[in-house]
């Protein structure tokens, strides 16, 4: 069937902001979706508020609105844009459940707007506990015994049929968010209640428990025409219980014969008939009793999901493009596989190697929380590696995580046989209760001697993976037996590299160093070949350069004659180091495309757009470090690698690269390293004039005291060289320095802290420039909302400032040239000052892409990152046609997006440490709405009247004053704490007390509880939270009552609640913002060693 | 496991690797299946007799083997090459190893081998044949032995794996896990089924979808079949090359006509060379459980099992009798044939599947309709 031609305008729904459970793999489905759309020649209107996706590019679609991806914003924009359909099953849970809102309120009725893909009755039918259980029923498949509820009575009854442990499902969430195990009544009654409130349709499915079962999933395709295909089965290494995106999976499944394969099979194709997906991709979950193979359906995503983009890069078939294609009527086999050219889309892709995805986790970051994985999932990235057998996958995806580990063990961060070896009882314990170290638990098991039976009744974890885990761990012990790296037969490193050993863990084994490893191997010819994802398991050639390494006997990389540029990608999501970092890779990409480069991407990260195989002219998907990247360079030879577009994984690997002989291209590996060092910054910063906050670096706790007391508390501490902000603490006297350091880090002459003076109230600015050496043009200057102290990842900021004058406008641009000269800086980087008393401060100077150049790219219509990739490439900024600052004549506002939600027990409070997963923009002409726009973007709600409560530190207490009348102006009613209270009464504020937590009933807690408070300001009162404020905080996020902890994100919320009040918000895209393209390129050419 | 086995290829082409199953010498062409499940299945094809089998998935073994899975009484692949074979079995049906399973039936495999390099080779220069050795890792000695491999073309296989009697066959799917849905409860009917290498699953579809099949061995004669009981005649499966199989080519086009006529695979060539057709080599063969193949009748796409060396040459077909019902959506070729006047059909590959999908199993019960109608 060909595609339809009643369609003109389609519009796609994007996911938003990153948050745990949706990731960049919507961003990469959404730019495979537009992409694959206007090659068929429909035009794309976009809508999604995250500006750090490549989707929200304005060359992705002819109309880019970067807004909230709520039901009331989506509505204004199909007012704007009257699409003829909307495509609801590539933007994730948040795209499909705005689709469905937008259907049920009938705005799409009324602009007649057809729903393609799945339409109303379809994603119901799939996500609507009830109804899913009784399609289910209707095709003989099994389904958990469960019942829906949606009250506490309700669930009751359920219980007594499904008995505990049970398993408790929101609807219509996301991620399991708010579901659970419960083991006991307590525990059920908690639960339920928290799932209920987060359900769309306070509803919650509560089923018996399958703990332990194997778990699958299936990645289905349907077309038009009924033609039903599976792309990629998927075993998870981590039984029933753990949810999918919280374990490590493996693809092909491992452990399931044939007859047990197309039982599930055809049960995955009897699912998505019955459920009516007409066109596109689904996933369906499944899972089988390991006693007789009886297997339940556990269920099904009607939309492309993370294990869809996951599928998608262990096969090499681009479901999401596919999907879209067929959501306009083309059947799967009148489209093309694009990787064999010749064959068409219509096939079940065979693999020829094994596919292993390892979670990343961020606990350290959420001290509090409970770290157990179960049903709802708390990972924020993820790897992927692609090996022979599942041992190298295996290891090669350890390595991959950027965790410090280099595989399984004798990797240096191995327990075993140092000071910290667990005992028996804590492994019993840690293999019993999944938690993110499991894997290596499992490693320990066996050392200590368990064997596989014993090991798998404590985890439930198929035998095969066991195994193969025992085969690592026995290998090692060979490997360790022969002392030293010259007793090492050839034959055995070899069998070492097959096994997936790192030559870190092979130099740790041997107590010799990696390059010895290194030399060695490269001697000896024991190198690693590089073979091609193809779909087909080589059964036709293969066009698409996707790569991935291992040891065997044929290397099939197809080296060209033309220059090539090796970008290296971000590794996995996690916080600090998100899809930001990834977007500025992508546009490496391009821009050095169009500069007629060869581009080679490597990467581990399946979520991504880089990893895309059409994004760059190569892609090898490999773990980013030393050993891999370096191999790919002896390989491709590539004649200048960027390693400034990456984040700090990328950054980590210069130095060794540089060493090894490899060119870096950019800003150079000595500039970095004098922006880094802080003895070479301070002499550097003291060069130029400029000053910084009071520093000095302390190597014994007596030093840190004696510090501190010069410099003049409060002063930030960490220790040096960590990464977001990593145990970094703003303390405030002489006890809560002690206390950091007995605590939260170990002071030694090899692990100084880095001591710096807290500039208290001072205003933080970001700044954003890109230089080719001797132009520099500022991208843009962020005035943060909260003031200094709260790491910027997590501050909200604007752009153009809105609160600093046009003379220190001119003195930061003024410092930023000076840093940008002097480092010599070609491509990005990025300052941070803090403004006090109308004195500049240079907090730090990070001379690299960073994580807000996609916002501020946007905001000003200039792809910095592409302008700065091709400044690498020798190009200067006035052949690019970027000589001046852009002047803007709107508002942007960044505002970060929280996981408290998902990782309850954490305290929301922000600090130096980053806590954010993601991002949203608001664009707008006026400040007010603009930030409105964001905070509804991020999912915050602005409440427009109410019950406000109030809570203040003493030193905030004046400054409220005046956010408390504008709100009570704003008809709101004012609530506080006796001594907050009394200051506003005191000043003509209507104001009615209220008892703190511990004071007794009533108290704030039960006036939350029943919902009588919109709206919270409460600022905390030092570093040890008192638990009232903590309690507060936490019931705000569970209750999702906005909570505001500082005094001016609440004075800008006041402006933004003004602005809507005053007049609602309207849409704009972003090429009516932008509407003449800003760059005026005079060469497109490169000329860098040409 | 450990000791130290060769495959070498007639140009010289050669892999090292380790002994898997029986410890010794054998060979016979190399070909390469893409399925990612179903060794035993295809281990037990009697259609690969004379076939060195690689799997190109890497990792075989894994859920071990059982007896409920087997396509024949026992393998017969020539030998068996794998990436890496399961130091254990892991799945509630297995009753023992597939390393075990390859030593007691003496197949000689070899592991380790870069099985894509292996692939792609044989994707490029075409099946040919080969010998795996655990006894003598000389590459040059064992190219020498090179001239005594027969070539695929031109030898009846047939005769070496069919039945040598008659038999009645009754049980339909024994395992659970084979199908789901109720057999077919219509009356029985009787068919002959003309054994050339004969996979047990498709006895079990013909049972479940109300058969009553007697199994005969491939040189019987026409007259046989005509004086039995039979109202249909189904063609099975088998290995190598159709064309010497003149006997069976003979008995079918006597049969054309009399009796309503299904085949599959190789039944399905013998068909296609009595019509008149030809049935070259293909150059490396479809084997593997993904291959799109389109019914040209309803327009569906089914995902299909296949196992076939030679392919029926379209060009060769008398288009006045002969329609092509299914074609290969990779490369075109022939999957399906029906004569126009004629109750006669066939498929070339395998709606039995087993190993592979199962999208195809409506073939059974189209046969059923056409002795029925």
């Amino acid at each position: 069937m060909p595609k339809r031609t009643d369609l003109e305008k389609i519009l796609i729904i994007g996911s938003g902001p990153i948050v745990i459970g949706q990731s960049c793999e919507f961003d990469y489905s959404g730019t495979q979706a537009c992409k694959s759309l206007r090659q068929e020649g429909y035009e794309v209107v976009l809508v999604n508020s995250n500006p750090a996706t490549i989707m929200t590019d304005p060359e992705m679609a002819p109309r880019t609105y970067i807004e909230p991806v709520t039901p009331e914003a989506v509505a204004k924009v199909i007012a704007a844009e009257r699409p003829d359909a909307l495509l609801p099953t590539l933007g994730g849970q948040t795209g499909l459940n705005t689709a469905v809102a937008l259907a049920q309120s009938g705005v799409l009725d009324t602009y007649g707007v057809e729903m393609i893909g799945a339409t109303l009755s379809v994603i119901q039918k799939a996500e609507a506990r009830d109804q899913f259980k009784t399609a289910m029923g209707n095709i003989g498949l099994n389904v958990p015994a469960s019942g829906v509820a949606h009250d506490l009575n309700e669930a009751h009854k359920v219980l007594e049929k499904v008995g505990l442990p049970c398993v408790i499902r929101p609807s219509f969430t996301l991620g399991g968010a708010g579901g659970g195990i419960a083991y006991n009544v307590d525990e059920f009654d908690a639960i339920v209640s928290h799932g209920i409130s987060l359900s769309m349709t306070t509803e919650v499915l509560v089923e018996a428990s399958v703990l332990g079962w194997k778990e699958y999933e299936l990645e289905v395709m349907r077309d038009r025409a009924d033609n039903v295909v599976i792309i990629c089965s998927i075993e998870n290494l981590d039984p029933m219980g753990v949810h999918t995106g919280d374990s490590i999976t493996v693809a092909p499944a491992q452990t399931l014969s044939d007859k047990e394969y197309q039982v599930m099979r055809n049960a995955a194709i009897a699912v998505i008939r019955e459920i009516g997906v007409e066109t596109g991709g689904s996933n369906i979950q499944f899972a089988i009793n390991p006693r007789n193979g009886e297997m339940i359906v556990i269920e099904m995503n009607p939309r492309v999901s993370r294990s869809s983009a996951l599928a998608s890069k262990a096969t090499g078939f681009p479901i999401a493009k596919i999907a879209a294609k067929l959501a306009v009527g083309m059947t799967l086999d009148e489209i093309d596989n694009d990787i064999t050219r010749e064959t068409p889309a219509c096939f079940e892709p065979a693999i020829d190697y094994c596919v292993v995805k390892t979670p990343r986790f961020a606990f350290e970051k959420f001290p509090g929380t409970d770290t157990t994985l179960m049903t709802q999932m708390k990972s924020v990235g993820e790897t992927m590696s692609i090996g022979r057998t599942f041992k190298e996958a295996l290891q090669k995806s350890i390595r991959s995580l950027e965790v410090g580990r280099f595989g399984l063990g004798y990797d240096g961060k191995d327990l075993w046989r140092s000071g910290a070896m667990p005992a028996t009882d804590e492994i019993r314990k840690r293999l019993i209760t999944p938690g993110a170290e499991r894997l290596y638990y499992l490693r320990y098991a066996m050392l200590a001697g368990m064997d596989l039976d014993e090991i798998h009744d404590l985890t439930r974890i198929d035998k095969w993976f066991l195994h193969n885990i025992r085969e690592i761990v026995r290998f090692e012990s060979d490997l360790a037996g022969h002392n030293t790296l010259a007793a090492l037969p050839t034959k055995t490193l070899l069998e070492a590299k097959r096994m997936g050993f790192s030559d870190r863990q092979i130099a740790t084994a041997l107590s010799c160093d990696e390059e010895a490893v290194r030399n060695r191997r490269k001697a000896e010819g024991v190198v690693p070949t590089y073979k091609l994802v193809d779909t087909c398991a080589a059964e036709f050639e293969a066009y698409t350069p996707y790569y991935y390494s291992t040891y065997e006997t044929e290397d099939e990389a197809r080296v060209s004659d033309r220059k090539k540029i090796m970008i290296l990608g971000g590794g996995p999501n996690r916080i600090g180091q998100g899809i930001e970092f990834d977007y500025c890779c992508v546009h490496a990409a391009m821009a050095l495309r169009e500069l007629g480069y060869e581009t080679i991407m490597v990467n581990s990260n399946p979520e991504t757009v880089s990893t895309d195989y059409d994004t760059s002219d190569l892609l090898f998907f490999e773990p980013l470090t030393l050993e891999d990247v370096l191999a790919i360079c002896d390989r491709m030879q590539p004649a200048g690698v960027i390693v400034q577009f990456g984040g700090q994984t990328p950054l980590n690997l210069a130095k060794g690269l540089r060493d090894a002989g490899v060119k870096i291209i950019g800003t150079s590996v000595d500039s970095i390293d004098r922006a880094e060092d802080r003895k070479k910054f301070k002499t550097l910063l003291n060069k130029l004039g400029l000053v910084q906050p009071d520093n000095d670096t302390a190597t014994t706790v007596e030093q840190a005291i004696q510090i501190a007391d010069q410099i003049g508390y409060p002063v930030v501490v960490r220790p040096s060289y960590v990464l977001g902000g990593r145990a970094m603490e703003i303390v405030s006297d002489q006890t809560s320095l002690e206390r950091y350091m007995k605590v939260a880090v170990d002071v030694s002459p090899e692990h100084p802290i880095l001591i710096d003076k807290f500039l208290e109230d001072a205003i933080e600015i970001d700044v954003d420039a890109v230089s080719d050496g001797n132009t520099v043009v500022v991208g843009g200057i962020m005035e943060h909302i909260e003031e200094a102290g709260i790491h910027s990842g997590d501050s909200c900021c604007v752009m153009p400032g809105y609160t600093i004058s046009d003379a220190l406008v001119r003195r930061i641009r003024e410092c930023t040239h000076a840093l940008a000269i002097e480092l010599n800086v070609e491509g990005l980087m990025n300052i941070q000052f803090a403004i006090r008393n109308d004195v500049i401060y240079v907090l730090e100077v990070n001379p690299r892409a960073s994580r807000t150049v996609p916002f501020v790219s946007k905001a000003i219509g200039v792809p910095l990152a592409k302008v700065a990739a091709k400044v690498m490439a020798g190009l200067s900024l006035e052949d690019i046609g970027l000589t001046e600052e852009v002047e803007m004549r709107q508002y942007a506002v960044k505002v970060p997006v929280f996981p408290f939600s998902k990782l309850p027990g954490s305290d929301i409070i922000l600090g130096p440490e980053m806590k954010s997963t993601g991002e949203v923009m608001g664009i707008d002409n006026n400040f007010g709405l603009a930030f409105a726009k964001a905070q509804l973007a991020a999912r915050q709600k602005i409440p427009t009247c109410g019950t406000v409560f109030i809570s203040v530190r003493d030193m905030d207490k004046r400054e409220i004053i005046f956010i408390a009348k504008s709100l009570q102006n704003l008809g709101f009613t004012i609530i506080a704490t006796h001594g907050t209270a009394k200051v506003l009464e005191r000043n003509g504020v209507i104001v009615e007390t209220v008892r703190k937590i511990h004071e007794g009933r009533p108290s704030v807690s039960d006036l939350m509880r029943n919902g009588s408070i919109s709206l919270i300001i409460n600022t905390p009162s030092g570093r040890e939270a008192r638990e009232d404020e903590k309690k507060i905080r936490s019931l705000s996020v569970s209750l999702d009552i906005p909570c505001l902890t500082t005094l001016s994100a609440a004075s800008a919320f006041v402006t933004a609640v003004e602005a809507l009040g005053r007049s609602g918000y309207s849409v704009k895209a972003l090429q009516d913002y932008h509407p003449e393209p800003v760059l005026k390129p005079k060469k497109t050419e490169a000329t860098a060693g040409q | 496991m450990t000791d130290e086995a060769i495959l070498v290829l007639e140009d010289g082409r050669s892999f090292l690797g380790r002994s898997l199953g029986y410890a010794g010498e054998t060979f016979g062409e190399a070909v390469f299946n893409t399925a990612m499940t179903g060794y035993q299945e295809i281990l037990t094809d009697p259609s690969y007799k004379g076939q060195l089998v690689t799997m190109t998935y890497p990792l075989i073994g894994n859920y071990g083997v059982t007896e409920e899975d087997e396509e024949s009484e026992g393998p017969h692949v020539a030998g068996f090459v794998v990436r890496e074979a399961s130091g254990i079995d892991s799945n509630f049906r297995s009753t023992g190893s597939l390393h075990a399973y390859l030593e007691r039936h003496r197949i000689v495999g070899i592991s380790g081998v870069d099985s894509r390099a292996l692939t792609r080779h044989l994707r490029t220069r075409g099946a040919m044949r080969g010998i795996i050795s655990t006894t003598c890792l000389d590459e040059q000695l064992l190219l020498k032995k090179m001239s005594d491999v027969p070539q695929m073309t031109g030898l009846d296989l047939a005769s070496a794996v069919t039945c040598k009697k008659p038999y009645p066959w009754t049980e339909g799917f024994v395992s659970p896990f084979a199908q789901s849905e109720e057999p077919e409860p219509g009356p029985k009917i009787k068919i002959a089924v003309i054994d050339f290498g004969i996979k047990r699953n498709i006895l079990r579809c013909l049972v479940h979808e109300g058969f009553e099949p007697t199994v005969y061995p491939a040189d019987t004669a026409a007259e046989e079949i005509l004086g039995s009981d039979a109202r249909g005649v189904f063609l099975s499966n088998g290995p190598g090359d159709p064309e010497p199989v003149t006997y069976g080519i003979e008995t079918v086009s006597k049969l054309l006509g009399e009796l309503p006529i299904f085949g599959i695979c190789l039944g399905h060539q013998i068909l296609a060379l009595a019509f008149g057709g030809r049935v070259p080599k293909l150059k490396f063969g479809h084997r593997g459980a993904n291959h799109p193949v389109k019914n040209l009748e309803t327009g569906r796409v089914e995902i299909t099992s296949q196992n076939h060396g030679f392919c029926v040459d379209a060009a060769t077909l008398d288009d006045s009798e002969v329609e092509i019902t299914h074609i290969n959506l990779n490369d075109d070729t022939v999957e399906g044939l029906r004569h126009k006047q004629l109750p006669a059909f066939s498929v070339q590959y395998h709606p039995e599947s087993s190993p592979g999908p199962q999208d195809s199993r409506y073939l059974f019960k189209k046969f059923r309709e056409q002795i029925e109608n």
